[in-house]
């Protein structure tokens, strides 16, 4: 593991107008480190994930990338053009609605495929040959590879967006919500699922929850945000057995039904 | 069409034909890049090859021949009502004679002849965003274009082999240009994209309801797209015209009764009839004369 940190945050804002969306927030993520950001509904969780993954330009703030080239850059000041090659191949992005994510009318083995051939990769058979690979380690039979996502269900869905994701091995993936649609059940298995993968393959991640369990599971650290800001932040078993702050308190005694 | 004869050479007026002539000025400098242009309404339907006929309309001089095909033929519905409107118009010379030509305008075919320097083929283009097929938003296909992402054209193939194990495309089949621009050939059979390569001629294409204007200047590299292990192929026909035994053409078949009876003869009238006339003959034609 490097001893620098992969992604370091700033004191990014981002306002809607007149209206916060998030406030001065600064981390640092190392590589092979997860974290959670949880809070209520409204509390910024998405905000901050869209500046940090550049879907948003924060209002004021810097987040900067290692490279793999060593090199930190600043990505507000990246061309559109590396910052795209950056976002499918270095990165990955996991959406709630597994629709967002995937192209619903082409088969299973080309929306994993896409990325490789995204970055030039045209073998046929070796794109098919990884496309397998990729749908047996998300558990989804290899028999099912010509079928279109659109024939899925929710939890498979979820799953094949995962492997289209990480099948150019990102160092960084963010998620937003990945369990949020699904049911209890195959919520559990999907992040057995997610946490095995992001143990293997020594991935980062940001992921946005409002759910305490998905971040017991999956994080090791966490932060807390309400209105915008991140009221407390520490490794998530010390955050969930031992919070500090008031509020967290409240959401970890689940008074407060996030 | 009587009221045509009061309309200004080739029916645009010289505002417009400058408006279009800067819009292919730009698409040749930028081989392969969709430039948009304030397309007009013309005394035809959409569909019918309005883009192709503005285009044509701009570059026509006086002392132009054109040849007008549709499908390779040059006696269709389609290919004779444009060459009558510009015979109209502009009361241009017209063959339908590959050599003779200096304009060509088509759908769906290049001629069989080797097109050479001082030609102009000029295309009608349904739909020009070779990308469309699996990204509707235009502003993204654009963004793709700009910034080179073409990894989208290679999903499309890929599903074409997954589902036919072959590429299936025939025709539309995509290219790139000059080693940037991803570009649709319009509805041209394969069998037409190795022609397209290097080709002395100037390849212009309009697609009317679209709004835009692409080119392929003279002698460029125009490469279609594949995979390493499913490598770009042509069509290719069992046998020889039946009429002027033409092989390594573009055959269309043709009914001849209604018990099953058929034969496969160019698709480029003028060039079987051409060979016909330097006494080359297919099956059919020896047939036919030997009955005689
Ligand atoms: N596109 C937007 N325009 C205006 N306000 C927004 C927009 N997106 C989010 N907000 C506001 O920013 C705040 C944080 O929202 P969000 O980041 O979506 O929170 P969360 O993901 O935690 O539910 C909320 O007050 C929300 O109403
Ligand atoms: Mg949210
Ligand atoms: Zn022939």
């Amino acid at each position: 593991m490097s001893t620098l940190p992969l992604l370091k945050v700033n004191d990014v804002s981002k306002f809607y107008g007149s209206r916060i969306g998030c406030r001065n927030v600064s981390f640092e993520l190392y590589a092979g480190e997860v974290l959670a950001i949880v809070g209520e509904s409204g509390s910024g969780k998405t905000t901050l994930l869209s500046c940090l993954s550049t879907r948003l330009m924060p209002t004021s703030g810097i987040v900067e990338y290692h490279m793999r080239d060593g090199q930190y850059r600043d990505l507000a000041r990246m061309g559109e053009s590396e910052r795209r090659f950056l976002m499918r191949t270095d990165w990955g992005f996991v959406h709630q609605n597994p629709a967002d994510g995937l192209r619903m009318t082409v088969s299973a083995g080309a929306n994993v495929g896409e990325r490789l051939m995204a970055v030039g990769d045209r073998h046929y058979g070796n794109i098919r040959a990884t496309a397998s690979d990729w749908l047996e380690r998300v558990e989804i039979g290899v028999d099912r590879i010509d079928d279109q996502p659109r024939a899925f269900s929710g939890g498979m869905r979820q799953r094949l967006q995962i492997a289209r994701n990480l099948v150019t091995s990102p160092r960084l993936v963010f998620m937003d919500e990945p369990t949020g649609g699904l049911d209890v059940s195959v919520q559990a298995r999907l992040l057995d699922l997610v946490r095995g993968l992001v143990h293997d393959l020594g991935l980062a991640a940001v992921i946005v929850t409002h759910d305490l369990a998905v971040a017991r599971l999956l994080s090791h650290r966490m932060m807390v945000m309400k209105d915008g800001a991140v009221i407390e932040q520490g490794l998530t078993d010390r955050v969930l057995d031992d919070p500090r702050e008031p509020y967290t308190q409240l959401l970890v005694s689940s008074i407060l039904q996030v | 069409m009587n009221d045509l004869a009061t309309y200004n050479f080739a029916y645009l007026d010289e505002q417009t034909k400058r408006m279009i002539r800067r819009a292919i000025l730009k698409a040749i400098a930028i081989p392969g890049y969709q430039v948009p242009f304030a397309s007009r309404e013309m005394p035809m339907p959409y569909g019918w090859g309005t883009g192709g006929v503005q285009v044509t309309a701009s570059i026509l001089g006086p002392e132009d021949v054109l040849k007008v095909i549709d499908q390779g033929a040059d006696d269709t519905t389609n290919a004779v009502s444009i060459r009558a409107f510009f015979q109209k118009v502009a009361n241009v010379a017209v063959t339908t004679r590959t050599k003779e030509a200096t304009i060509i305008q088509t759908r769906h075919r290049i001629p069989e002849e080797k097109l050479s320097e001082g030609q102009t083929l000029v295309y009608q283009v349904p739909i020009p965003e070779p990308l469309r097929f699996l990204e509707p938003r235009e502003t993204e296909t654009r963004k793709m274009h700009a910034l080179e992402e073409y990894g989208l054209m290679h999903v499309k193939l890929y599903e074409d082999i997954a589902r036919n194990g072959h590429i299936a495309t025939t025709y539309a089949y995509p290219v790139k240009v000059e080693g940037r621009y991803v570009m649709d050939p319009s509805p041209t059979p394969k069998f037409d994209n190795p022609k397209m390569h290097m080709s002395e001629a100037l390849q212009l294409f309009g697609a009317g309801r679209e709004k835009r204007i692409y080119a392929v200047p003279p002698y460029t590299d125009v490469v279609s797209l594949d995979f390493d292990d499913h490598p770009f192929e042509i069509q290719s026909f069992d046998k020889p015209c039946a009429l002027c035994g033409a092989e390594d053409v573009y055959l269309d078949e043709v009914i001849l009764d209604d018990k099953g009876g058929r034969m496969f003869v160019c698709s480029d009238t003028d060039h079987c009839e051409d060979r016909r006339a330097c006494g080359h003959a297919g099956h059919m034609l020896a047939r036919k004369e030997a009955a005689e």
